[in-house]
């Protein structure tokens, strides 16, 4: 396991600092995590073998740092707030990979931040929306601990997910607290996308240059894998690749898959 | 003191299993599955006649609220029912209590402040202005926004109210959430000094310290018992006395269910299945349906979770009328138990406004008319002098209701 350090930049002139976890050396790849928070993961540790990986927390979902959320009032603000953290970092060339709400974000600064992105990696990203597979906020606010369990994982019982969800025993402070931060971080990232995560990416992501690789769980209970091909026919330069035996937590669940995928698609 | 008649407006004949087919009744319960239209317009009646009944039985006043998408209660708009009542007691005292219009759920909330001028004119001042922050699940779920821009929003909607009932002129407002370019409302308040305002609030200090700031009257809205209530509502007093306001008892308003039988043995027998339909069947929600994340303040949700101050509301259904009523969920009883056990949660809370309940839960039309009748006979009367050998000024109190020249139509 890599040393995660962490370190700290002003964004937005200087009204907000992101805190960022750093780890590995090697060309850049900054990472944005999904609605359930940071999560220092194998898959994410296997690319700091070779790449220095930047995963940003959210505003508002560093530890100790609840009110930052106040900064960031759309999602435009938290592009912006991105492309400066990009700036900070010194990143003229990077690979970006977000993962579910993460990936819109990804998405978002790929067609903001067009020449500096060389390659772009979504997976399961929110952010599009058709009548025919509509899915909600709700889909992941409006559930209980268990139900997340349920919709997340095609295999909840497996090691990697049983590790990633693992919370202190019931009745205990460390649990409560354990469902504060978890409640806390699904609160602030939604304050991006509610009620319903189609927030104008379609009207922009006609503008990503990147070759990018779009990945989905054949299984995925929250966001459904058929927004995989609206991805593809929107982005010019993408291919599409599906995992069996996943729902919504690709990296937990197909972690050597992805991973092997990941790294061909970014030496390629 | 004061005392109002409260109404939920519930759907008072659920199934008994509809709870075992959905998980919640509220928010997500099918209206097309387990309501009947006929029986809605029944009740929505049915409200209104007990409501102009207990004021013309001597309630001091009559109260609605809002909620939405839900079999709890369904006044999705408090001002319509309001207005009726408004007009229905025309020239008596009886106050048109609003626990609110939320001024959250409406783009832009400047409608709460027109409509709330409305029905101060048509009531001829006689309206307590409700600001209630809301409930998280209406506000994200039924009305779509962000739950973490709540609390933000209901500020800044109250001061732009506040300030289109008093600004002599028109004005542009260039706030955080809100932008008009010329604000300048038609009617203004009857109430020349403004409706008094009244927020009601589960125990949050965030919420007591805004009231006591702008000197409020704070509704203790809790479900969880008079004896649970004695912490959190001393911790109110204690923010007035650090504040250093006084010890006026109107500051403190307290909601509870009361049903008044001939005697104390028949309470049960009257009134247990329907405060049982309404805390097992009414309040059957799940929590993350309740407190959508990012609703509660990260210091709020802290100490929820960590001290858990109420109970999930799961754990109601271990719970049964004798439990509900031992721990003064609920009031019940002969008239002389009630007026006494309401008069010691009265001086134990310090209790200036106090808003009863009379129709609960399942609790049918001829039912409720029997208890209200109960309550202003038996009880009303002996509750009423509880604080007047202090002499407070109820403050808080609508103008047009304490005129002189006007009479309660039953007395």
């Amino acid at each position: 396991m890599h040393k995660l350090k962490q370190q700290v930049v002003p964004v937005l002139g200087d009204k907000l600092e992101i805190t960022v976890n750093v780890a590995g050396k090697g060309k850049p790849i900054v990472f944005f995590h999904s609605a359930g928070g940071f999560y220092w993961d194998d898959f994410l540790d296997g690319l700091a073998d070779n790449y220095t990986v930047y995963a940003p927390f959210f505003p508002g979902t560093a530890p100790g740092k609840p009110d930052e959320l106040e900064q960031l009032d759309n999602l435009w603000d938290a592009v912006l707030a991105y492309d400066d953290l990009m700036d900070g970092l010194g990143l003229d060339e990077a690979t970006v990979i977000g993962h579910s709400f993460g990936g819109l974000l990804a998405c978002e600064i790929a067609a903001q931040r067009r020449e500096k992105i060389n390659k772009l990696v979504l997976i399961a990203p929110i952010g599009l929306w058709k009548e025919s597979d509509p899915y909600t906020v709700a889909d992941w606010c409006a559930l209980s601990y268990d139900a997340i369990l349920d919709v997340l994982f095609y295999d909840k019982n497996k090691p990697r997910a049983l590790k990633r969800m693992m919370r202190p025993e019931a009745d205990s402070e460390e649990a409560a607290l354990w469902d504060r931060d978890f409640i806390w971080t699904i609160g602030c990232t939604a304050k991006l996308v509610w009620p319903i995560p189609d927030k104008g990416l379609k009207k922009r992501i006609h503008r990503v240059t990147a070759d990018s690789l779009i990945v989905w769980g054949e299984n995925d209970k929250l966001i459904p894998p058929t927004y995989a091909n609206d991805f593809k026919q929107r982005i010019v330069n993408s291919e599409v690749f599906t995992l069996s035996e996943c729902s919504h937590e690709p990296p937990i669940e197909q972690t050597e898959k992805l991973y092997a995928k990941v790294s061909e698609f970014l030496t390629a | 003191m004061k005392i109002a008649c409260f109404h939920l407006m519930p759907y008072r004949d659920l199934d008994s299993d509809f709870d075992k087919k959905y998980n919640s009744a509220w928010f997500t319960l099918p209206f097309e599955d387990v309501a009947d239209r006929e029986m809605v317009s029944k009740y929505y009646n049915w409200t209104l006649d007990e409501l102009i009944f207990a004021a013309e039985s001597g309630f001091d006043g009559v109260c609605t609220n809002e909620h939405h998408q839900n079999a709890y209660g369904f006044m999705v708009n408090p001002n319509m029912m309001g207005s009726v009542l408004a007009r229905a007691t025309r020239g008596t005292n009886t106050a048109i209590i609003q626990m609110g219009e939320t001024a959250v759920f409406l783009n832009p909330p400047i409608r709460v402040a027109e409509e709330y001028a409305m029905l101060d004119s048509i009531s001829e001042g006689r309206l307590v202005a409700g600001f209630p922050v809301g409930l998280g699940g209406d506000y994200a779920y039924s009305y779509g926004m962000a739950p973490v821009e709540q609390r933000g929003r209901y500020r800044e909607a109250h001061d732009l109210i506040v300030k289109a009932w008093n600004s002599k002129k028109p004005f542009a407002w260039n706030g955080k959430y809100y932008q008009l370019p010329m604000v300048n409302i038609w009617p203004k308040p009857s109430q020349k000094e403004n409706p008094p305002i009244w927020v009601p609030g589960n125990a949050s200090p965030s919420t007591w310290d805004f009231v006591i700031e702008h000197d409020y009257s704070y509704c203790y809205l809790t479900y969880f018992g008079a004896q649970g209530a004695k912490h959190m509502v001393q911790g109110y007093w204690d923010k007035v006395e650090e504040a250093g306001r006084d010890k006026n008892p109107y500051r403190m308003t307290y909601l509870i269910p009361v049903g008044v039988s001939e005697t104390d043995a028949q309470a049960e027998a009257d009134y247990g299945e329907h405060i049982e339909y309404f805390y097992h069947k009414l309040l059957h929600m799940p929590q993350e349906l309740l407190l959508p994340p990012g609703h509660m303040t990260h210091s709020s949700l802290t100490h929820v979770l960590t001290k858990k101050p109420f109970p999930a509301y799961d754990e109601l259904n271990n719970l049964h009328y004798k439990e509900f009523n031992d721990r003064d969920y609920l009031v019940t009883g002969s008239a002389e138990t009630v007026t006494q056990r309401l008069t010691e949660i009265v001086k134990e809370l310090r209790v200036g406004h106090l808003l009863l309940l009379p129709q609960f839960g399942s609790m049918p039309h001829n039912k409720a008319m029997e208890n209200i009748e109960r309550i202003s006979k038996g009880v009303l009367p002996h509750l009423r002098g509880i604080w007047d050998d202090e002499g407070w000024e109820d403050k808080w109190w609508p103008a047009g209701s304490s005129a002189s020249e006007k009479k309660k139509k039953a007395a």
